[in-house]
């Protein structure tokens, strides 16, 4: 028996290989070589070690397989922030863009969600915070301890979720992750009009997509409006009973500054954020986050309204003017 | 004529070469089903943690840790292994010569499994290498699976570089550069030098998309061009065509993983190319699918009679269905709504189920009792044939439908939570279809037994007609 040729195993091995090779060095490894010299955008820091650590933590445990950190350029995106840049991802290695999102995006989780004391609650247990949240619980990033340690963060749990005996403390990794959460903060883009200071009323109005759509301004709709904008901004501290969570986060049931006349306060907190107020009685050590560059005015006002009526509130109703006031006078 | 000259050949194949092959092709098959057990088992459970996240607790069961576990057992346990111990059969028998080296194979079949057991428990202790998709293995262990794939590359060129034809058959081309290709695609992924921040993610969606077309799409498609002659008896349709979409796959399927990336930072362009190549791929998906339907034409009837046949017609149908959708997929209007919603896993489904689990199914229970006298029995073909296609029907369609649902919450500006909310009834019928699908592969794995170890002779009697198929006129 003759010995077959090899030039056509050649041609067809070697050759489809070749031109294989080609593609992948054009598609592959020259647009990496490319876009991996993209310069940080103004603003975008390396990561700290102690970020770093979390970030670590982030990738061991899969967190990116539900949870993208890419904003697109949608309307639909809006609500997680300006669309990514090229320069965000200068320091982003291993790459978590992601691919699902099963939870929400993460990309401006530290602006969007500052408060460290809601994120340890939320990582013990989701569904301490977030009723509905299928998100695991990562106990096991958290030591119970009869008491806590001195200068250890005590994790506020609500009675429900909370271990009996003992309280809770979050581990190095769970206080590593927290801090890498909070890092994720989108820097202004300097040709946009997306930044907190500069942002417009009418330009707030559009560059939020927390926004509901607009039905025709009745009182029906906008309580309608108001409570899904509550349900997307603030529920998540403030719960949907509207009584916060003891030692955590403060009520808005029965609220002074919510049910006063004068709603300067009121106003003023979402606009600006609050740090360590004072309610009841009771302070509360964290900080909420401003809203005044993500909502317009009409949003604001139908979120203070709807707090304003509902819980067994009755604080009186507040008028765009009002806002738009608070908002000309400035921090 | 030619079946005149191959089993004249044929002779030229001792009893233990068939032996040797048999075993190879035998053992990687069972090891391959093993992988699918696992790897479904954990997909089930993680189903079952959408609709209740508390189930299965702790670091070493949390989501995160299973999902890649789930995906990687998928493709490197499972898929990789049945369809190399297949192409072994398919590159031997069609060229008419025995096994280059034995000894390799077992090498491979070694490398191959080290390889999914270590990454499997890096995985689980924590150990991943930036949750970049189908890529999780700590690096030193992905070059583990590449030295397997190398063993296997040149024993399958060795292989076929014995064979006495000229001609190199069609599922050769298919076999051979699948293995060589992915080789590069190995090697892309893991050197560091151009994948930081944004470079690492055009190579994150280069390496994704070509992880799976050019290792699993020829390789199932290698199959198909032999066992579907081999089950009906007659030449495929049209040897041209094939080989004509072997040349396109290979252009056009590198050029469109951006499509992964639509509306990310990659640069606009990238994306336009990836989009304009995903419509490309039209050309050899239609081509091949046409090609293998165009071969089944006039004999749909001895589909009712062969549960091989059976599963090679869905595997062929899941091809040509799961590519056009993928195409779809890829055009903004239809990624603004279903991109980053569960219809993306839908999808994925579809493919690595429907089109490449079904094809090896259809090759294993179409070639495997050639190579060992054994076969499995009609029920058991049968009902794992209806619980796959049924589960993966609920399962595709289930999150098909939730996925449009959760894209249209974020379009409609609702708060993100009522996209979870709305999801759950759809994620009950993943669990639903995903248990069905599980059952299925115990009914698998019974018949891999019977085919492997059970009493020779057990099923039907066997037609064989060595020679038509191979050659083609």
């Amino acid at each position: 028996m003759s010995k077959p040729p090899v030039n056509k195993l050649v041609l067809i091995a070697g050759g489809s290989t070749l031109v294989y090779a080609v593609l992948a060095l054009l598609m592959g490894i020259l647009p990496g070589i490319e876009l991996s010299r993209t310069p940080p955008g103004a603003g975008v820091e390396p990561l700290t070690a102690l970020q770093a650590e979390g970030r670590d933590v982030y990738v061991a445990n899969g967190c990116s397989y539900c949870h993208t950190q890419q904003v697109r350029p949608l309307d639909q995106d809006k609500v997680f922030g300006r669309p990514s840049a090229p320069g965000d991802f200068a320091y982003a290695t291993p790459e978590l863009l992601g691919s699902e999102r099963t939870g929400p995006d993460l990309t401006n989780i530290g602006a969007r969600q500052p408060s460290a004391v809601w994120q340890f609650i939320h990582l013990y247990n989701p569904r301490a915070v977030v009723p509905e949240s299928i998100m695991p619980a990562f106990d096991w990033l958290f030591d119970v301890v009869a008491t806590a340690p001195a200068g250890a963060t005590l994790v506020p749990l609500p009675d429900k979720f909370a271990p009996s005996p003992g309280v809770v403390v979050p581990t190095h990794q769970a206080e590593a992750l927290v801090a890498y959460l909070a890092s994720l903060k989108q820097t202004p883009l300097p040709a946009s009009g997306h930044d907190g200071q500069t942002a417009k009323p009418g330009i707030a109005a559009t560059a939020t997509a927390a926004t509901v759509d607009s039905p025709p301004d009745t009182d029906a709709n906008d309580a309608v409006k108001g409570k899904a904008l509550f349900a997307a901004n603030c529920s998540a501290c403030h719960q949907a009973s509207g009584e916060g969570l003891p030692g955590a986060f403060p009520p808005l049931k029965g609220n002074a500054a919510v049910n006063a006349a004068d709603p300067a306060t009121h106003i003023r907190a979402l606009l600006y954020g609050v740090q360590g107020v004072n309610v009841g009685g009771v302070v509360y050590p964290g900080s909420m986050p401003p809203f005044g560059a993500m909502l317009s005015d009409a949003d604001i006002v139908a979120i203070i309204n709807y707090e304003r009526s509902s819980w067994g509130n009755h604080g009186t109703p507040v008028t765009a003017a009002a806002v738009a006031a608070e908002r000309a006078k400035g921090k | 004529m030619m079946s005149a000259a191959i089993v004249a050949r044929r002779t030229n194949l001792s009893e233990s070469d068939d032996r040797v092959l048999a075993s190879v092709f035998a053992a990687y098959t069972v090891t391959a089903t093993l992988w699918l057990l696992f790897a479904t088992a954990v997909g089930v459970l993680l189903a079952y943690k959408f609709g209740a996240p508390d189930f299965g607790h702790g670091a070493w069961l949390t989501f995160g840790r299973l999902r890649p576990i789930h995906t990687n057992a998928t493709f490197y346990g499972w898929a990789s292994l049945a369809l190399v111990g297949t192409a072994y059969y398919v590159a031997a028998r069609s060229s008419g010569t025995r096994l280059y080296s034995a000894r390799l194979a077992w090498v491979g079949l070694a490398l191959f499994n080290v390889a999914a057991v270590a990454g499997t428990v890096a995985l689980d202790l924590g150990y991943n290498d930036g949750n970049l998709e189908y890529r999780e293995w700590p690096w030193p262990i992905r070059l583990i699976f590449l030295a397997a794939l190398v063993v296997t590359a040149w024993n399958l060129l060795a292989t076929v570089a014995r064979r006495s034809t000229q001609e190199i058959y069609l599922s050769n081309w298919y076999i051979l550069g699948g293995v060589l290709w992915t080789c590069i695609v190995a090697i892309v992924a893991i050197l560091p030098w151009y994948q930081y921040g944004l470079g690492q993610v055009s190579v994150s969606g280069f390496y994704m998309h070509n992880a799976v077309g050019m290792w699993f799409t020829p390789l199932a498609l290698g199959i198909f061009y032999y066992a579907l002659p081999k089950v009906l008896s007659r030449p495929i349709y049209s040897y041209a065509l094939g080989v004509f979409a072997f040349w396109t796959n290979l252009v056009f399927y590198p050029i469109i993983g951006a499509h992964h990336f639509l509306f990310s930072p990659l640069p606009w362009w990238l994306q336009t190319l990836a989009i304009v190549f995903s419509v490309a791929m039209l050309v050899p998906v239609w081509g091949g699918s046409a090609n293998f339907l165009l071969t089944m034409r006039g004999h749909m009837r001895e589909l009712a009679h062969s549960y091989p046949l059976m599963f090679i017609f869905v595997g062929v149908v899941g091809y040509l269905v799961g590519s056009t959708q993928g195409t779809l997929e890829a055009f903004r209007s239809l990624q603004e709504v279903w991109h980053l919603t569960n219809f993306t896993v839908g999808h994925s489904h579809l493919t690595m189920y429907g089109f490449v689990t079904f094809a090896i199914w259809g090759g294993v229970y179409a070639l495997l009792p050639l190579a060992t006298g054994k076969a499995p029995s009609q029920v058991g073909l049968g009902l794992h044939f209806w619980m796959a296609l049924v589960g993966s029907f609920i399962y595709v369609i289930a999150l098909s439908i939730g996925g449009t649902v959760q894209g249209l919450d974020w379009i409609h500006g609702q708060p993100f939570i009522r996209s979870v909310i709305d999801m759950q009834p759809y994620y009950v019928w993943r669990g639903v279809g995903g248990s069905l699908m599980f059952l299925g592969h115990i009914v698998f794995a019974w018949n891999v037994w019977c085919m492997t170890h059970g009493r020779a002779g057990d099923g039907k009697p066997r037609v064989v007609l060595p020679g038509v198929a191979e050659t083609g006129t």
